[in-house]
């Protein structure tokens, strides 16, 4: 009984902290939503994260420790950010752009050319991490302090006020509410957004046509090669504004050549099922595989064997979902009709 | 410009196009490593081949390496010819890799060698089998998204590794299990070169026989037999195959039930004879190469030996260049990433031609 009270009062730890976890994901599952909306199912989604948290850090890194270091300037907070968020962004959309052009046009298999980018995008960006670890001196040594510092700035004097309030509670609201990098508002702001576009935009409707049925969406004067190629391309920039937030939010400006992001990577593909293609779904749903990914921490008198057995949870879960979605084949819960299929006009 | 469809064209042009693909893919391959290395590409590739066959230990090797991504590509290959997207190799690799290592470490010396051997492959098949059942029973039934689910079981299996090294680590706290039997009373027990010839190991040439004999039979089996034959059929359409009286949902249990058996045999090979020990590194991405190695080999066993050859030497090389250059070894991982690009978008112009608009003026 006891353990479960303190379980009790440790929740809203675990909830922050798989809040800070999930929006890694929940990037990675937006991108994934508008590319799998098109019809293109990539399953190059870790590779491409991998491409915009080198390319973001990376970045950063040659501004803020070579440039500003070479002519004595203080790095501006405000053009780390623009910097890290752009290069991290164009990194995966030209990854996704590989992928688009092999896929679309060249019209390969989207399986096998998806795991390839995995192979190609983990190999840069675990290359250069390690590269730059050199540069700076040695494994774990790389720091991006202002970018890092202004990714992981929230409102501390909103926090502290908040947490006052409740601290006879025996937990922080102001902690728990609002002590994020701005990066995790802009998910939440994202998924909404793509909410109200997939179901109440004409472009949206579009979109949507092209992943359920390629052929009557073509016949229906929509530009089916503009839209998946398009849609993969921004799909694949958000998905690696994922692997930013992993290098920036997630462990502080350095890089690690773990394989962390690769996992992440197959965490955001399953979200994307566990979501039902639906972005408002992913918002909780990010957080829930958060907070289950953590849950072994928090649990008293889990062994460490234990504790791997745990961690299976998300993808345990995940597979219930494909399979009540597939049984109850309730409409509005299905895949795009058309993900994963070739589109040949000529070939009907 | 207009694109059709080629109607068949020659093996020769179709190699061709592929050396042309393979070509151009060094030469992109070979900007990169001189942006970086700054160095005579002609040079790095003459190192990259001393890296893979430099010495009889590095060819073995090589060798060693390939015979495994070939042995887990041949495991996909049913069900990849039955259009069934199995990305779960990994873990059903691994599922096997658990089942041998299981043996190896608690009944090693506990009973005689070639029934300890016998326990070992029929698990790892068992469970292999049910690992790749169960994805494929739910297609069957319920036409689950299996592309998606076998992607999810490969997470399961790593975690139950993972389960595993934990319970059976070795010394306790080093977070791995180490080489399993390596001195001792149980030296060298369940080790595949041990079986039959005492203190002298020729695991290598094990894995090797093995291998080929698998390709040999997956390339009969799906060419020369009824089953082999009805897996085409559906694969190519379902409804063909229902109407020929073909019962469909038998051929996707039946199949998947043989691929994830015959991954999970990687997997024993891969404890038995290559690592004697068991990590997620059992697998270690392997089993997503595999698909790539399979699916250009358009499912022939023997192809695929060419292929894995053509992704180990590269890997092998990348690493040599790595440690010659003081580059990290993920190089390999970007040099194998822009040849396997090439290598599919070659199969287009291999598929398709090309015309060009000509004008009728005249």
């Amino acid at each position: 009984m006891n353990g479960f009270l303190n379980f009790l009062i440790s929740f809203p730890t675990l909830l922050h902290s798989g809040i800070i976890f999930g929006t890694v994901i929940m990037y990675g599952a937006l991108g994934e939503i508008i590319t799998e909306k098109s019809g293109n199912l990539n399953l190059g989604v870790p590779g491409i994260m991998y491409l915009g948290g080198i390319a973001g850090l990376a970045s950063t890194f040659f501004y803020e420790n070579i440039y500003c270091v070479n002519n004595g300037v203080q790095p501006s907070a405000f053009l780390c950010i623009v910097m890290a968020l752009v290069a991290a962004f164009l990194a995966s959309a030209l990854g996704a752009l590989i992928y688009s052009f092999l896929t679309i046009t060249l019209r390969t298999n989207q399986n096998v050319t998806g795991l390839t980018l995995t192979i190609f995008g983990s190999g840069i960006g675990n290359f250069f991490g390690g590269s730059l670890n050199k540069l700076a001196g040695g494994v774990g040594q790389i720091n991006t302090l202002v970018t890092s510092a202004s990714f992981r700035a929230y409102p501390a004097k909103l926090v502290n006020a908040l947490d006052k309030v409740t601290e006879k509670l025996h937990f922080g609201l102001g902690t728990l509410l609002f002590s994020y990098g701005f990066l995790t508002f802009v998910a939440i702001a994202l998924a909404i957004f793509l909410w109200y576009f997939f179901t109440k935009t004409r472009t949206g409707l579009s979109l949507r046509a092209v992943g359920e049925n390629t052929g009557t969406a073509d016949a229906a004067g929509i530009n089916v090669t503009a839209f998946k190629y398009l849609a993969t391309c921004i799909g694949g920039g958000i998905s690696g504004i994922g692997g930013l937030y992993y290098v920036m939010n997630y462990i502080g400006g350095t890089w690690e050549n773990q394989g962390t992001i690769e996992a992440l990577g197959w965490l955001a593909v399953a979200l994307v099922i566990f979501a039902t293609w639906k972005p408002l779904r992913s918002i909780w749903g990010s957080y829930l595989f958060g907070v289950l990914y953590w849950a072994y921490f928090y649990i008293p008198g889990l062994t460490r064997s234990s504790q791997e057995i745990f961690k299976m949870i998300p993808y345990i879960v995940t597979i219930f979902v494909l399979l009540m979605v597939s049984m109850r084949r309730k409409k509005e819960d299905q895949p795009p009709a058309s993900l994963g299929l070739p589109y040949f006009r000529e070939e009907r | 410009m207009h694109i059709s469809k080629r109607t068949n064209i020659s093996t020769g042009k179709a190699w061709l196009i592929r050396a042309i693909a393979i070509l151009g893919a060094l030469i992109v391959c070979a900007f990169v490593i001189f942006a970086i290395v700054k160095m005579n590409p002609i040079k790095v590739y003459i190192s990259m081949f001393n890296g893979a066959f430099g010495t009889n230990k590095r060819i073995w090797v090589t060798v060693r390496d390939l015979m495994i991504l070939t042995c887990i590509a041949i495991g996909l290959a049913p069900a990849f010819k039955m259009r069934f997207w199995n990305i779960g190799a990994e873990g059903q690799m691994l599922m096997g890799g658990i089942a041998t290592a299981f043996f190896m470490i608690n009944f090693a010396g506990k009973m005689p060698l070639p029934i300890l051997f016998i326990c070992m492959i029929v698990t790892s098949i068992v469970v292999g089998a049910i690992w790749g059942l169960i994805p494929g029973f739910f297609k069957a039934q319920w036409n689950t998204n299996e592309t998606l689910f076998t992607l999810m079981m490969n997470y399961i299996a790593i975690q139950f590794t993972s389960y595993a090294v934990s319970k059976w680590e070795n010394p306790p706290g080093s977070n791995s299990v180490g080489i399993i039997n390596r001195s001792g009373a149980t030296k060298n027990a369940g080790w595949i070169g041990n079986m039959f010839s005492k203190g002298y190991n020729v695991d290598y040439a094990w894995l090797v026989l093995i291998t080929l004999v698998l390709a040999v039979a997956v390339y009969y089996y799906l060419t020369y037999t009824k089953q082999g034959y009805e897996i085409a059929v559906v694969g190519d359409s379902e409804n063909t195959a229902r109407y020929a009286g073909i019962r469909v949902k038998n051929v996707y249990m039946r199949t998947m039930a043989i691929s994830g058996a015959l991954c999970a045999l990687a997997g024993f090979l891969a404890v038995t004879a290559v690592s004697h020990t068991i990590s997620t590194d059992t697998a270690g991405g392997r089993g997503f190469t595999a698909i790539i190695v399979a699916w250009l080999a358009k499912m022939n066993p023997f192809v695929m030996i060419l292929i894995s050859a053509l992704i180990t030497f590269l890997n092998k090389g990348a690493i040599q260049i790595a440690s010659d250059f003081g580059l990290n070894e993920y190089v390999s991982q970007i040099i194998t990433g822009i040849i396997l690009f090439f290598i599919l978008g070659s199969e287009f112009f291999i598929n398709y031609e090309v015309h060009f608009a000509k004008s009728h003026k005249e």
